[in-house]
């Protein structure tokens, strides 16, 4: 397993408005990465979806709140987490609380969720669910094929 | 983050011009301008999604919702030049075969 090379986390107002937000900040996040234009915009449904769950739960609970948007990134993929709750979590502990997928859990949350859930679950190549006092979505998309290179090489000729 | 909705009414029947993106919260706005098109006997509406740059179950629940409405009237509903990326959306939740879409590469309208 690799480590987690960065983590990105953004916190924003249980409203339908912010969720664009959510998009742009994965479409730099993920084109950053090398992400090719399927995998980002696959990536953008997945996160929009989750994100318009926990704004719906929030709202149905009328609480207001907050969704926390993390972002693992990795290497080879981009781990993405969606939680309702309004507090900040632990990333590292949210995830070793979700244990192993297991397909009975989701297939539950598919007929709850809608269609939402369905696209998030095609689109991605992970996905698990934990419910506590809120929802979290907990999603990966491995980065396949070429890697776009958006790094700036620079070559040093050292001539001693 | 915004969306744009032209309605023009022609011979054929309505046809409206989507532009933009549809999520949680324009959703709600395009359901509320499109929705009360479907009233009445035998409607027909066009819809052109040449220039949504996204969608996602929200806005596929306004068609459903648009499409349900027409079909107890007697009403049908064209989705026209949509885009690959919005074709694979229809066809992945299997509302490619319910709702009469059309891709862009086609030239629309067939």
């Amino acid at each position: 397993m690799s480590e987690v090379m960065d983590y990105i986390e953004m916190k924003i107002p249980a409203k339908p408005e912010y969720i664009g937000v959510v998009r742009l900040t994965l479409s730099g996040i993920s084109s950053r990465m090398g992400y090719t234009y399927e995998e980002i915009e696959d990536m953008k449904i997945a996160v929009s979806e989750a994100s318009t769950n926990a704004v719906q739960h929030a709202y149905n609970k009328d609480e207001g709140g907050e969704v926390i948007v993390g972002f693992g990134i990795y290497e080879d993929k981009l781990e993405i987490v969606v939680a309702d709750s309004g507090r900040s979590f632990n990333f590292l502990q949210t995830k070793s609380e979700l244990g192993p997928y297991t397909e009975s859990s989701t297939v539950e949350q598919l007929a709850e969720g809608g269609l939402g859930l369905f696209l998030i679950e095609t689109l991605m190549d992970e996905v698990r669910i934990l419910n506590h006092s809120g929802v979290t979505v907990f999603m990966v998309k491995n980065r396949s094929g070429e890697r776009d290179n958006h790094d700036t090489t620079i070559s040093t000729h050292e001539t001693n | 983050m915004n969306i744009t909705i032209n309605k023009h009414q022609q011979d054929e029947g309505i046809v409206v011009l989507v532009g933009g993106e549809i999520d949680a919260f324009t959703a709600p706005k395009l359901r509320e301008e499109i929705l009360p098109l479907a009233e009445g006997e035998n409607k027909s509406i066009t819809i052109n999604l040449k220039d949504v740059s996204y969608l996602d179950s929200t806005g596929l629940g306004v068609f459903v919702g648009l499409f349900k409405q027409l079909k107890q009237h007697d009403g049908e509903l064209r989705l026209i030049e949509l885009s690959d990326r919005l074709i694979k959306l229809f066809e992945i939740t299997g509302l490619s075969n319910i709702i009469d879409i059309s891709a862009h590469s086609e030239g629309g309208g067939r």
